[in-house]
C-alpha cells in the first residue's frame, strides 16, 4: 500500500502531503503564539506600571542572537538549495552550520537567563519577567525541537539521500519552513520584549 | 513497535508488503498504523470514558436527590462489575477486544468503588461539598474531551472519512497512531488525578481562576492532561485536513463529498485554530500554579480572610477570554460530526437526495468561520460593558442562522420520502427535535439581558445538555448502529436497538427538561445540595428526584446497547458489503469489513454526487458514486 502524494505533487493543490501538513501546523503555531502575544498586550495595557524592556534586558546579547538566528535561516535555505543542485557535501556543511547556530543561540540565551537569576529576577517577580520568561522559554523549546530535527537530518536521517533523494529534499524543505517560523517568532519577540 | 506492523507504515513503501498472515491481537489492535484500527481504538476508549463520565454523574445525582443520605455503593459498583464479567464471558476469556473491554469495565468498577468511599471524599458515606465539585469538573472534562470529541472525530472520522474519499489510509499513518497514544496518556493522567492528595480538579471544567489557582494538586494534573489532549487533537486535525485535501480519488470534487466528510473538514479547522489559545492559557495557568507567576492572579487577593502574598497584576478575565475562544468553537466540534452522521443516515433511509446539500455545506463553512467571533457570549455577567456585549450578541444571533438552515434542510429531506424506521434512523429522527430544543433554548442565553437572569442557573445546564446528550450522543449512537455492519460484516439486533432507543429517548427528556424549569425559577447550577437551602427553589425541588431516577433508569437501558454490541459482534446476522444500499464509497467500494491495509483492491473512480437516491429511470433506487 502506498499513500498518494507522499512525494509527488497533488495536481489541484500543487503540494505534497507533508508540505500541506507543515503549513497547517504553522497556522496552529501562529494561534499559539498569537494568544500569548495578545495576553502580553492585555496584561501590559492593564498594568499601572510596566518597565521598559531596555531597562531590564540585555539588548546587545539579544542583537547577537538575532543575527545568529537569521544567519541560521540563510544557511538552512542554502542546505536545501545544495540538495537541489545535488551537492550533498555542501548540504552537510550548511546543515551543520544551521545546527551550530541554533546551539549558539541557546548558549547565549542560557547566559542571559543566568544573569537574570543572579539578580533575583524570576518569573514570579512580576508580570514583566513572567511574560519574558514564558515567551522566550516557549520559543527556546521550539529552537530545541528544531535543532533535534535538523541534527537528525544532518546525521542518521541523511541516509535517505541515497535511497529516495526527492523525498529527502522534501523533508529538508519542510524542516526549513519550521525553522524559518521559529526565526520569525524571535523577530517578533525581540522588539516587543526588549525594545518597547 | 513490532516488525510486522512497522512494515506496513508509510516509510516502507519500497518494501512491497507481502505478509498477509493472520495477525496476533497485539500487533493488530494495539500497535497499528491502520486508520480503521486506530478508529476502533478511539471508539472503544471514548465509549469507556463516556460510561465513566456518566457514572460520575449518577453518583452526583444521588447527592442532589437525597442530600445527606449515605450513598449505596454496592448498587452502583456491582452492575458495572457484572457487565465486565459478562463481556469477558461472551468473549471466552481469550485475548481479544471483548476481554480487554471486560477487564476495563471491572477496573472501572474498582475506580467507582474508590470514588464512592473513603472518609475524605464521602465522610459517613455522605458526599463532601468539595468532592461534589471535583465530580462535576471531571464529569464535564471526561464527557467533552475524552468522550464525545474522540468518538465523533477520532473514531468516526478516522474510520469512515478515508473510506468515503477513497483513500488507502490517512495521509500520515504514524502521526495518526501518535495522536491516539497521546490522547490515551492524557486520559490516564486525568484518571490518576483522582488519586492525588486532595483529589481531582474541583474548579469546574472551565477552571476559572483565581479559584483554580488556589485549588489542590489535582488541578495541576488536569492542566498537564489537557496539554496532552490538545496536542493529540492538533496532530489529528492536521492529518484530517491533509487527507481530505490530498487523498480524494479521481472524480471526487469538493461538491461530491458526502456531508460527513465536509463536517470533519470544518471540525478539523476548528480544532486546529481554536485549541492553541487554550494550550497557551493552560501553559500560563500551569506556570501560575507551579512557578509562581501571576498571569491570572490579581493584586490584593484575600483568601479565607488572609491576604495572599504575591506580586499580582494579573487578571482572571484573561483566562475566560482564552478559554472561551476555544470552548465556543468546541461546541461546533461536538455538533458538526453529529450533523454529518445524521445527514448520511437521513438521505439513505428516506431514499431521497439530501434537500439543499449545497446550502448545508455553505452553512457548515459559515458556522466554522463565525464560531471564532462569538466566544464572549459566555461572559456577559463579567461586566464587559454594553458595547462589547452588543457585538457578541449580534454575532451570536447570526451564527444561529446556519444551524437552523442545516436542521431545516434535514427536516425537509424527510418530506415525501419512503422512510425506513431502523434503529439508526430512529436516533437520527430524534436528533432533529432534540437538537432543536437545545438550539432554541440557547437564544435567550445569547441575549445579554435574559442571560443575566438565566446564566448561573440550571437552565444553562439543560440547554447545553440538550445539544450534547440527546443531540450529539444520539447521533453517535446512530452512527454506531449505522456503520456496525461495515465494521463487522454483521448487523446489530433491531429489537434490542429499539428498546435502547425508546428507553434513552424518554429518559433523556425526563432528565433534561426539568432542568429548564428549575433554571427559570432561579435554581443555581452550582449547589451541591440541589438548592434546598433557598426558599425560592422550594417549588421545584421535587424535580431533583425525578431527574435522578430518570438518569439511573437510562443507565439500565444502556445495558441493552452494551449487550447488543458484544453479542452482535459474534452472533449478529451476516450481511452484504452494502447493507443499507447506500451510494457513498464507504459502502459501495469496500468489503465488510474493509481490507486490512489499503481499504480497496482497486481504487474507485467517482462519477456522481453523494446522495443519488431514486434517480428517475435508474434500475435501482440508489446509484453508487463509483458506478457510471
Amino acid at each position: 500500500m502506498q499513500i498518494p502524494h507522499t512525494i509527488e505533487h497533488h495536481p489541484e493543490t500543487g503540494l505534497y502531503n507533508a508540505k500541506v501538513g507543515i503549513w497547517l501546523f504553522l497556522a496552529s503555531e501562529v494561534m499559539l503564539f498569537g494568544a500569548l502575544f495578545t495576553s502580553y498586550i492585555l496584561l501590559r495595557i492593564g498594568a499601572p506600571t510596566w518597565p521598559h524592556g531596555w531597562e531590564e534586558l540585555n539588548i546587545p546579547l539579544a542583537t547577537v542572537n538575532t543575527v545568529v538566528l537569521i544567519a541560521s535561516s540563510v544557511t538552512m535555505v542554502m542546505s536545501w538549495a545544495s540538495l537541489m543542485m545535488k551537492d550533498f557535501k555542501k548540504y552537510k556543511m550548511y546543515m551543520g552550520i544551521t545546527v551550530l547556530c541554533g546551539l549558539i543561540f541557546l548558549v547565549i540565551k542560557a547566559f542571559e537567563y543566568g544573569a537574570k537569576f543572579e539578580h533575583h529576577h524570576f518569573p514570579s517577580t512580576n508580570n514583566f519577567f513572567a511574560t519574558y520568561f514564558t515567551l522566550t522559554g516557549l520559543h527556546g523549546l521550539h529552537v530545541i525541537g528544531g535543532i533535534i530535527v535538523n541534527a537528525y537530518f544532518w546525521g542518521p536521517g541523511s541516509k535517505m539521500w541515497k535511497t529516495e533523494p526527492q523525498r529527502f529534499i522534501n523533508r529538508i524543505e519542510v524542516a526549513g519552513l519550521y525553522w524559518h517560523f521559529v526565526d520569525l517568532v524571535w523577530i517578533f519577540l525581540f522588539p516587543s520584549l526588549y525594545l518597547l | 513497535m513490532s516488525t510486522s506492523s512497522s512494515s506496513h507504515t508509510v516509510d516502507a513503501h519500497i518494501h512491497h508488503d507481502a505478509d498477509h498472515h493472520e495477525q496476533g491481537f497485539w500487533s493488530k489492535y494495539v500497535f497499528s498504523t491502520d486508520h480503521k484500527v486506530i478508529g476502533i481504538q478511539y471508539g472503544v476508549t471514548s465509549l469507556l470514558f463516556l460510561f465513566l463520565g456518566f457514572t460520575l454523574m449518577m453518583i452526583m445525582r444521588w447527592q442532589l436527590a437525597y442530600t445527606g443520605e449515605p450513598f449505596p455503593v454496592i448498587r452502583f459498583v456491582l452492575p458495572i462489575g457484572i457487565i465486565g464479567l459478562l463481556t469477558m464471558f461472551v468473549s471466552g476469556f481469550k485475548p481479544s477486544l471483548g476481554t480487554t473491554v471486560g477487564i476495563l469495565f471491572i477496573a472501572m468498577a474498582g475506580l467507582i468503588w474508590y470514588l464512592a468511599t473513603g472518609e475524605e471524599r464521602m465522610p459517613m458515606g455522605i458526599m463532601a461539598p468539595e468532592y461534589y465539585n471535583a465530580l462535576g469538573a471531571m464529569h464535564g472534562t471526561i464527557m467533552i474531551f475524552l468522550g464525545v470529541v474522540p468518538l465523533g472525530v477520532g473514531a468516526f472520522g478516522n474510520y469512515v472519512m478515508p473510506l468515503q474519499i477513497g483513500a488507502p489510509d490517512m495521509a500520515f499513518p504514524k502521526l495518526n497512531m501518535m495522536s491516539y497514544w497521546i490522547y490515551l496518556v492524557g486520559g490516564v493522567i486525568m484518571i490518576i488525578s483522582f488519586f492525588v492528595p486532595g483529589g481531582a480538579a474541583n474548579s469546574g471544567w472551565t477552571s476559572y481562576p483565581p479559584l483554580s489557582e488556589i485549588a489542590t494538586e489535582g488541578q495541576t494534573w488536569w492542566l498537564v492532561g489537557m496539554v496532552f489532549l490538545i496536542t493529540s487533537s492538533l496532530l489529528g486535525a492536521i492529518n484530517f485536513i491533509v487527507t481530505i485535501l490530498q487523498l480524494r480519488v479521481k472524480g471526487l470534487g469538493f461538491m461530491r463529498l458526502p456531508f460527513f466528510v465536509w463536517a470533519q473538514f470544518v471540525t478539523s479547522f476548528l480544532l486546529l485554530l481554536a485549541f492553541p489559545p487554550l494550550e497557551a492559557a493552560g501553559i500560563l495557568q500551569l506556570l501560575d500554579r507551579v512557578v509562581g507567576t501571576n498571569f491570572f492572579l490579581p493584586s490584593g487577593l484575600v483568601i479565607s480572610g488572609e491576604k495572599l502574598v504575591n506580586a499580582g497584576g494579573g487578571t482572571p478575565i484573561l483566562w475566560q477570554h482564552l478559554f472561551w475562544f476555544l470552548a465556543h468553537p468546541e461546541v461546533y466540534v461536538l455538533i458538526l460530526p453529529a450533523m454529518g452522521i445524521i445527514a448520511e443516515i437521513i438521505a439513505n433511509n428516506t431514499r431521497k437526495p439530501l434537500w439543499g446539500y449545497k446550502y448545508i455545506v455553505y452553512s457548515a463553512l459559515f458556522i466554522g468561520f463565525m464560531s471564532f467571533i462569538v466566544w464572549a457570549h459566555h461572559m456577559y455577567i463579567t461586566g464587559m460593558g454594553t458595547t462589547i456585549s452588543a457585538f457578541f450578541q449580534t454575532t451570536t444571533m447570526i451564527i444561529s442562522i446556519p444551524s437552523i438552515v442545516i436542521l431545516t434542510s434535514l427536516a425537509v429531506s424527510l418530506y415525501g420520502g419512503s422512510i425506513r424506521f431502523n434503529t439508526a434512523m430512529l436516533f437520527a429522527l430524534a436528533f432533529i427535535p432534540m437538537f432543536g430544543i437545545g438550539g432554541l433554548t440557547g437564544l435567550p442565553l445569547g441575549l445579554a439581558t435574559s442571560d443575566l437572569h438565566l446564566h448561573d442557573t440550571y437552565y444553562v445546564i439543560g440547554h447545553f445538555h440538550y445539544v450534547v446528550a440527546p443531540g450529539t450522543i444520539f447521533a453517535l449512537f446512530a452512527g454506531i448502529y449505522w456503520w456496525f455492519p461495515k465494521l463487522t460484516g454483521r448487523t446489530m439486533n433491531e429489537t434490542l436497538g429499539k428498546v435502547h432507543f425508546w428507553g434513552s429517548f424518554v429518559c433523556m427528556n425526563f432528565i433534561f427538561f426539568p432542568m429548564l424549569i428549575q433554571g427559570m425559577v432561579g435554581l443555581s447550577r452550582r449547589m451541591y445540595d440541589g438548592g434546598e437551602q433557598y426558599s425560592h427553589n422550594q417549588s421545584v425541588l421535587y424535580l431533583n428526584e425525578v431527574m435522578s431516577i430518570a438518569a439511573w433508569v437510562m443507565a439500565i437501558f444502556q445495558i441493552f446497547f452494551i449487550v447488543n454490541l458484544f453479542v452482535s459482534m459474534k452472533k449478529g446476522k451476516k450481511t452484504t458489503d452494502n447493507h443499507w444500499e447506500a451510494t457513498t464509497l464507504d459502502w459501495t467500494a469496500t468489503t465488510a469489513p474493509p481490507l486490512a491495509h489499503g481499504n480497496f483492491t482497486t481504487l474507485p473512480t467517482v462519477y456522481h454526487g453523494p446522495y443519488e437516491y431514486s434517480v428517475p429511470g435508474a434500475k435501482k433506487d440508489f446509484t453508487p458514486q463509483n458506478e457510471k
